[in-house]
């Protein structure tokens, strides 16, 4: 992308990141449900139709998300070499784990192994675990971070994928425990108190100001659309209110939309860099030493 | 050991972008890629106002964190303290890019001239394919500092094997040197004088050192 011309008092200001576009975006957001959709499909209980339905919908999220991202990758055809440092990338083991969730999600697709299903469930867990950590190892984008930004990201895939398998289970005909539906509540729920907590972490420790407005744009929205109404959906579930089709495909388009529209907000609209900072304005003549200067940011405890 | 690390003094500068201009030309980056750039810095409110250069550039860290996220080891943090980039591994995944809090890596991903579509001679000449798709940042000039391992001299004294921008440095705001000799030039200037290494709170260890006065 062509980076836009900045004056030169801005260039020390924290800056939108222009490298990471909607591909990388987008595995996440398709990488993070899938991994949380194989992780249900393992151990909803579904019978062996909607559990494989399950975990086809979960490989296929997973592998367009990382389609995308070789597409965006500037030399895609050395793509095998981000197998080479496991010792400390997140971004090698969650290659090595996309590995594992192929192999183990096509021996139970092709065998009907309960075993493998299981072993692809655990491996989306992983795989889901891995992406969030990739985004909070990156120390140039304060947004990600924070630790606060791990549960976050864990939380919105385990919610995507409690819902999506909500939704592929009736749709394949399986019998729904309420346990499926308990679990799809609590983290929805879930999901909503790690946002809060995140935000209120990076309000402690400081961060771009402008990183904050786009937070906070956004939080009406995952409190309404991807909490409150996916909530009161799931109660009608439990307490047995008719028409299950439509209630589950509200659920399943308000959760799930909501989890794919934070993690973009997170990955590309909110993802403002450190900026550049001077801790002493320098003595210049006569005159004394200056305070530090931050420009862009918004101080600790005033976020 | 050897850690080679740089001092500029933030009360010399002048802003003259020299530096600028020279790593560009030392090291012919295409054009919107600044591998130093100097940033001209206004604080404070009418009438206490201050106007601050700060050159900045790759910080060779301690504990580069974009080392550690890369998926394939194509940077690596050398025994001298420098981070060095193999563009012939790097699979341009941008990763170090957003890990780096010093904004000083880049990508550029098609081919692009100064002056439209055909290369000036001197880009046609010094035209690197390899660094199309890839990260690339400040190397401190890697090839003088392992042409001085070849040849005993020393970067931050001998100039042939003194980073480009510091050689450039009007005012002389810019040393180099070995951080673990205690009789280098750098040495003794941090010594004598009060200094700080940008973001440091994030754990980086960065090596370059900003001196805003005497000690």
């Amino acid at each position: 992308m062509k980076p836009a011309t900045l004056r030169a008092a801005q260039l020390a200001a924290p800056k939108q990141q222009r490298n990471w576009d909607w591909r990388a975006a987008a595995n996440f957001i398709c990488g993070g449900a899938g991994g949380g959709l194989l992780l249900f499909a393992a151990f909803a209980g579904f019978g062996r139709g909607a559990t494989l339905a399950s975990l086809l919908a979960g490989m296929a999220l997973i592998g367009t998300g990382l389609t995308c991202v070789w597409f965006e990758i500037g030399r895609p055809w050395r793509a095998l070499n981000v197998y080479r440092h496991i010792a400390s990338s997140w971004m090698t083991r969650e290659a090595v784990v996309a590995l594992a969730v192929f192999g183990c999600g096509a021996l139970a697709v092709l065998t009907g192994s309960v075993v493998a299903a299981v072993f692809a469930g655990i491996c989306g867990g992983a795989f889901l675990y891995s992406q969030a950590r990739i985004l909070a190892a990156n120390k140039g984008i304060p947004a990600w971070r924070h630790p606060a930004s791990v549960p976050l990201l864990v939380a919105t895939g385990l919610a995507e994928g409690a819902t999506l398998a909500l939704a592929i289970g009736a749709l394949a005909g399986a019998v729904i425990g309420v346990g499926l539906v308990v679990a799809a509540l609590i983290l929805v729920l879930v999901r909503a108190w790690a946002w809060w907590r995140y935000r209120a972490g990076l309000g402690s420790t400081g961060a771009p100001e402008a990183a904050l407005r786009v937070l906070d744009g956004f939080a009406p929205r995952l409190l309404w659309l991807g909490t409150v109404l996916p909530a009161l959906a799931l109660l009608a579930l439990l307490f047995g209110m008719p028409g299950l089709g439509p209630v589950l495909l509200l659920v399943v388009l308000l959760a799930a939309g909501t989890g794919a529209w934070l993690k973009y907000t997170l990955v590309r609209r909110a993802a403002f860099t450190q900026g550049l900072a001077i801790d002493h304005i320098p003595v210049r003549g006569r005159g004394p030493a200056g305070p530090a200067v931050k420009p862009g940011w918004k101080p600790a405890s005033q976020g | 050991m050897t850690r080679y690390a740089m001092s500029i003094d933030l009360r010399r500068c002048v802003g003259c972008q020299t530096c600028t201009a020279s790593c560009k030309g030392a090291n012919a980056t295409p054009p919107g890629i600044q591998w130093r750039r100097v940033l001209d810095i206004e604080s404070g409110e009418f009438p206490d106002v201050r106007r601050s250069f700060l050159p900045i550039a790759c910080m060779h860290c301690g504990d580069p964190p974009c080392e550690a996220v890369c998926p394939t080891e194509a940077t690596t943090k050398r025994a001298d303290g420098l981070v060095a980039i193999d563009y012939d591994l790097c699979i341009g995944c941008a990763n170090c890019v957003m890990a780096c809090p010093y904004d000083a890596r880049s990508i550029v991903h098609e081919v692009r001239y100064a002056y439209g579509d055909a290369p000036m001679a001197s880009e046609a000449k010094r035209f690197d394919p390899g660094r199309i798709g890839v990260s690339m940042k400040c190397s401190f000039c890697k090839d003088r500092i392992d042409h001085a391992a070849r040849t005993g001299q020393k970067p931050g004294v001998d100039p042939e094997v003194t980073p480009a921008c510091v050689n450039s440095c009007i005012s002389g705001a810019m040393a180099f040197g070995d951080l673990d000799d205690a009789d280098s030039g750098i040495s003794r200037l941090l010594a004598e004088t009060q200094h700080f290494r940008m973001h440091e709170e994030l754990g980086t260890a960065p090596g370059v050192y900003y001196i805003w006065d005497k000690s």
